[in-house]
């Protein structure tokens, strides 16, 4: 597209009375050859929106440089479809931070000259475009497959279900009765699971297709043209999927690791799901029967946390088991003579539940004690004996039972099956898993369904220890999830979290050396390599970071309003101070972290040091090491780094990002050596949206230690 | 039939924003009606989110990035819903716009601000500090607009502020506003309070000094809080060295919240973790029923719990009552493990007031709710978040997303399938 570029002054919010407006004038006119340069006392207002209009219509301005206020307010005023639009923050980065009249002016040059080179460099994004389909596969067929199947067959999207047993029902086929929903629990405390309707639903689904005994052997391609490879009673199929719901469920945990609670030494020590087979097989009787002789169960011992909460077994809380335990209490209590006793370290029955532990508390035959389990003795006569310490009965204390149920936990399926067979360079499952003790789920808070493979959608055990009325939640989120991918990769746009994103990578493959970087690092695996070892790019499964735009050596990797030589050309059009006692410094920030942080400051009139000036990066993922020689061989003094804080609880929206840009700096070393320069000259540091106050510090340390250092030797050159 | 969904969604909280963003990155178009003068919620009055102890902006940025990007949403701040009629594809909602007094022409540069003379209680610090009538509600509020409080703005100052914008930005008579608006389904976000802890005599909140509340103590100990992120005691501003948690007040108690408020233990654990990292010798105290961390957040439970000055002591508190020589408060309780009885003196004491839905004090006509104020869902009325049930942050964005798919089949889905 012809460009045409129209550049905004905006003389409010103090800007007129601070800076020198018509040498800024000047300066785009006459240096930066922009054809059409205006100024405003207000832009925002009507009569400066209405002035860019009309040059959009009369004068072709296509391409609009506003030299105003942050792009994070006035967002609805300066909205222009059908032209790129570039925000300088004048009012902050050149006024309301700077001390100094003299500063202000040379800023606000500096912010001009470095955003109209990036939008004369930059181009109108266009879509994405290839051949889709809007099919759901859904892998498991338990309560939370099922509603996700239903969810998003319900709006009309086809869906492809494969469950691995012969019948779909999952964990819920083997349940005697569950839990009632309810808004407050009364009697009935305990209801048929209806699994049955559910199922039938299912299997008579138009929409719905249904393989059982079947497993996905391969997941090939990427989100809105997948391909799955579908084995099913011998024979295989491929299929083509949109994007995936992976509802592969869980396991309980292995029993036979809990003989010091005497499972497999004692006939009557079961686990909670045994303790189901036997409800279903004699509780429609009303009693409850031990599978040593047969013999009626009258006192039923209950041991919550079997394995959960334990260094030595499962370091987390399965959730569920408190609830299920107070549910099987009841199966105990059909026969009122039989007495349940649950023995907890800490009852969890969190929101509503609380009123179904209460009806519990208020039942004299159900006794609930906290304290320690430390084993499981025989008491004679058929009997055994619970041994407890620091409980509320006292120190130390023998519990008799004639039966023994654990409350074991929920072991994710994916712990040690990727489940998917993605064909990713990076492996067959997600990625990260052990840092949800193999769950498969997400790392952000705020995003609960946004794991690091586009397309693919947890729910239910999988993702995280749940019970089964929110498993049925957590299906329709990541139906939804399924949904919103299938038709953003239809229309040639980013997912979440840049879901307005029309750009994709768009690499010069002439150039490409098949050195990897690429593929290793993106976060998202996206980037696949053929026979040869050439990475192809697979734009479905892309979130836009341009982690693969900083990994490049050979710089190839573009986005059309985001590339290597537009972040270089800013760096290289700023002002290099000739004082010696004078360095220029360049901070890239992060866009969604750090620069916001910086808008605050200055919202707040911080002072920042006149030293730096601020570039806005999409993630720090995405610094090319070749922006350092740009500036050095400029004469810029040094380079601060502000990204997300990393390791384990890892802010960085795409992951890796500022680790990688961290990781890249330590390898700076032999490029500022060829330039004779210090390492120390580059540096970064992690910095949260909310430590704006730390900025000043940060950024003024970090000038000291460049003085120290001394100018760099290019000045002047 | 228009081609599209149209979701009305009441409260721009965590919740309300996840069902926005994500309605309307499907195809919907999505109204948000917000009763602050800003998008947020109770989690833009969080210092941080457990377990990560990541800052709640960071993700509220993302979404507000997708707010300003996407043409299918559109938010009106201090408003509520007046009314609802008719059903399921075709509601009639009635919105009422409250008076900003602040237009559109604002430009967030405080000059109104500057030149404002009255003061009010800051209710985004609960009232912990002041700011001025004419304010932004915070340094990151979203949208940066600012606020004339009509209580504290009496006219008497010389329309100090009216001089002050240069930008037609003030509007002192600005009146309600009605806007009728049809929609096809509804989903109701309106969230939480937290529990009035002045009900709960035994406590001492608003009688014995330094005794707060846990949202206090995200305000007290956050950057932009009212003492700047220092942890010091209301009373004389000494630093919190001693610290007690007083776990489920109000909550699980028939007298006051019936029901366990999801929240409370794992926010006081990760108030803990705030105290002791500002105040290395700082000892604190946490006072439960039961310790609430499910599933995965058992580890972070055992982060807090391995640190030597952290007690945990299982026990209900039976009173909090003042030093007599000095503003420390006095703890009492049983150990519930040993029998002993406890008198503990310390600087502060953070009640962990539970979670009272938004419903048990202002019910929005044509929802239906359940006795405590939880909301109920209804044809075409879907609530979510901690306005149908307690929960945490995580969990609300997971349900929010999953209350979308439900409004969306509602309507009558037209952009769906192949």
């Amino acid at each position: 597209m012809e460009k045409k570029l129209g550049l905004y002054i905006c003389e409010g919010c103090s800007i007129g009375e601070s800076l020198n407006i018509e040498k800024l004038t000047n300066i785009g006119k006459n240096a930066l050859k922009v054809p059409v340069v205006k100024s405003h006392f207000a832009l925002c207002g009507k009569e400066g929106i209405d002035l860019i209009k009309n040059d959009i219509q009369s004068e072709g301005v296509n391409t609009i440089v506003l030299a105003a206020c942050s792009s994070r307010i006035k967002y609805e005023e300066f909205d222009f479809p059908g032209s790129l639009v570039e925000r300088i923050p004048l009012r902050e980065l050149a006024v309301w931070v700077q001390e100094e009249k003299s500063e202000m002016q040379i800023a606000a040059e500096d912010y001009i000259k470095m955003h109209v080179i990036k939008a004369q460099k930059g181009d109108i994004p266009e879509p994405y475009m290839m051949e889709t389909v809007k099919t759901i596969l859904v892998i498991g067929g338990g309560m939370a497959g099922m509603s996700s199947a239903l969810q998003s067959a319900n709006l009309g999207y086809p869906v492809v279900l494969v469950e691995k047993e012969a019948q779909l029902g999952g964990f819920v086929n083997k349940l005697y009765k569950k839990i009632p929903t309810a808004e407050y629990y009364t009697e009935p405390l305990i209801v048929d699971t209806e699994i049955d309707k559910v199922v039938k639903e299912v299997e008579s689904h138009p929409n719905i297709k249904v393989y059982k005994s079947a497993k996905v052997e391969k997941t090939d391609g990427q989100p809105g043209a997948y391909d799955v490879t579908i084995s099913s009673n011998g024979s295989e199929e491929v299929v083509k999927i949109g994007a995936i719901v992976l509802a592969a469920g869980w396991r309980p945990y292995d029993a036979t690791k809990l003989d010091h609670l005497g499972y497999g030494k004692f006939k009557d020590v079961v686990t909670n799901i045994e303790f189901e087979e036997i409800a279903r097989k004699s509780g429609n009787k009303g009693k409850i029967t031990r599978p040593s002789d047969g013999k009626e169960a009258k006192k039923v011992a209950f041991i919550q946390c079997a394995g959960q909460r334990d260094p030595n077994h499962l370091s987390y809380c399965s959730a569920m088991c408190c609830a299920t335990s107070l549910k099987q209490a009841k199966y105990v209590r059909q026969n009122q003579d039989a007495v349940a006793m649950i023995l907890y370290k800490d009852i969890r029955t969190p929101g509503r539940l609380e009123f179904y532990y209460k009806e519990a508390q208020n039942d004299a035959g159900v006794m609930l004690t906290k304290g320690e389990v430390t084993g499981v003795s025989d008491a004679g006569r058929g009997n055994l004996y619970v041994e407890m310490e620091n409980s509320l009965l006292g120190e130390k204390v023998n519990v008799e039972a004639d039966l023994v149920v654990l409350a074991t936990g929920v072991v994710p399926a994916t712990l040690d099956d990727p489940i998917l067979n993605l064909q990713y360079r990076q492996g067959l499952g997600l990625p990260d898993l052990d840092l949800y003790d193999g769950f498969a789920d997400s790392n952000f808070i705020c995003f609960q369904y946004e794991t690091r493979r586009t397309g693919v959608y947890a729910a239910g055990c999988v993702r995280q220890p749940m019970n089964m009325a929110e498993a049925q939640e957590d299906a329709a989120g990541a139906a939804l999830k399924a949904v919103q991918c299938v038709e953003h990769v239809a229309k040639g746009i980013a997912v979440h979290p840049r879901a307005w994103d029309m750009t994709y990578p768009d690499p010069f493959m002439q150039r490409c050396t098949s050195c990897k970087r690429c593929t290793e690092e993106c976060p998202f695996g996206a980037i696949d390599e053929d026979e040869k070892g050439t990475p192809f790019f697979k734009p479905g499964r892309c979130r836009r970071c341009a982690t693969c735009m900083g990994a490049c050596p050979e710089r190839i990797v573009s986005f059309k309003d985001y590339h290597v030589d537009m972040i270089g050309s800013m760096l290289k059009n700023a002002s290099v101070p000739e004082d010696e006692d004078e360095p220029r410094i360049f901070v890239l920030c992060c866009e969604n972290d750090a620069y916001p942080a910086v808008d605050t400051a200055a919202l707040q009139k911080i002072k920042i040091n006149h030293a730096v000036r601020f570039v806005q990066l999409r993630c720090l993922g995405s610094t090319n090491l070749v922006w350092i020689a740009d500036a050095f061989s400029r004469g810029v003094d040094g380079l601060l780094l502000l990204g997300c804080k990393y390791g384990e609880n890892y802010q960085c929206h795409f992951a890796k990002g500022s680790e990688l840009a961290n990781y890249r700096l330590g390898k700076v070393q032999e490029t500022l050596d060829r330039l004779q320069l210090e390492a120390d000259r580059v540096q970064m540091v992690q910095l949260a949206i909310d430590e704006y106050e730390k900025i000043p510090d940060i950024i003024n340390e970090f000038v000291d230690k460049v003085k120290e250092i001394g100018p760099n030797p290019f000045k002047g050159f | 039939m228009p081609d599209v969904n149209r979701i009305l969604v009441i409260g721009g909280g965590f919740s309300g924003l996840t069902t926005a963003v994500d309605a309307a990155e499907t195809g919907a178009e999505v109204i948000v009606v917000e009763k602050n003068p800003y998008l947020g919620g109770r989690v833009a009055q969080l210092n941080k989110y457990f377990p990560k102890l990541c800052p709640p902006l960071c993700g509220l940025e993302i979404n507000f990035r997708r707010i300003k990007t996407n043409a299918n949403i559109a938010f009106h701040t201090m408003a509520e819903v007046e009314s609802i009629s008719g059903g399921p594809g075709d509601y009639n909602v009635t919105i009422k716009a409250n008076p900003r007094y602040v237009n559109d022409n604002c430009v967030a540069c405080n000059a109104c601000a500057e030149a404002c003379p009255a003061e009010r209680p800051n209710d985004y610090n609960f009232g912990m500090n002041t700011s001025k009538a004419a304010y932004l509600p915070f340094n990151q509020a979203f949208p940066q607009k600012y606020v004339i409080d009509a209580n504290y703005c009496k006219g008497d100052c010389g329309k100090a502020c009216l001089d002050a914008c240069k930008y037609n930005a003030i509007d002192l008579d600005m009146k309600p506003e009605a806007i009728n608006i049809k929609v096809d389904s509804i989903v109701a976000a309106t969230g939480w309070n937290p529990y009035d802890a002045k009900k709960m005599d035994n406590l001492g909140f608003g009688n014995v000094k330094n005794v707060i509340t846990n949202m206090m103590m995200e305000r007290l100990s956050a950057p932009n809080g009212p003492t700047g992120g220092k942890i010091i005691r209301p009373s004389d501003g000494k630093p919190v060295q001693s610290i007690a948690f007083v776990q489920c007040a109000g909550s699980r108690d028939e007298k006051h919240l019936p029901f366990c408020s999801y929240i409370c233990c794992l926010a006081s654990l990760k108030q803990t973790t705030y105290i002791r990292e500002q105040n290395p010798d700082s000892k604190a105290y946490i006072f439960y029923i039961d310790i609430r961390t499910p599933g995965r957040y058992e580890k972070f439970f055992w982060k807090v719990k391995e640190d030597q000055n952290v007690s945990l002591i299982k026990g209900k508190v039976a009173k909090i009552t003042q030093d007599v020589d000095s503003d420390d408060v006095i703890v009492e309780a049983e150990d519930m493990l040993t029998g002993n009885k406890i008198r503990t003196k310390v600087d502060m004491v953070v009640l962990a007031t539970g979670m009272e839905p938004a419903g048990a004090s202002n019910k929005v006509k044509g929802v239906k709710y359940n006795d405590d104020g939880f909301a109920l869902a209804g044809p075409g009325i879907f609530p979510t978040g901690c306005s149908k049930n307690p929960m945490d942050v995580a969990r609300s964005g997971q349900d929010a997303t999953g209350a979308v798919i439900k409004a969306i089949a509602a309507g009558n889905f037209k952009g769906q399938g192949r």
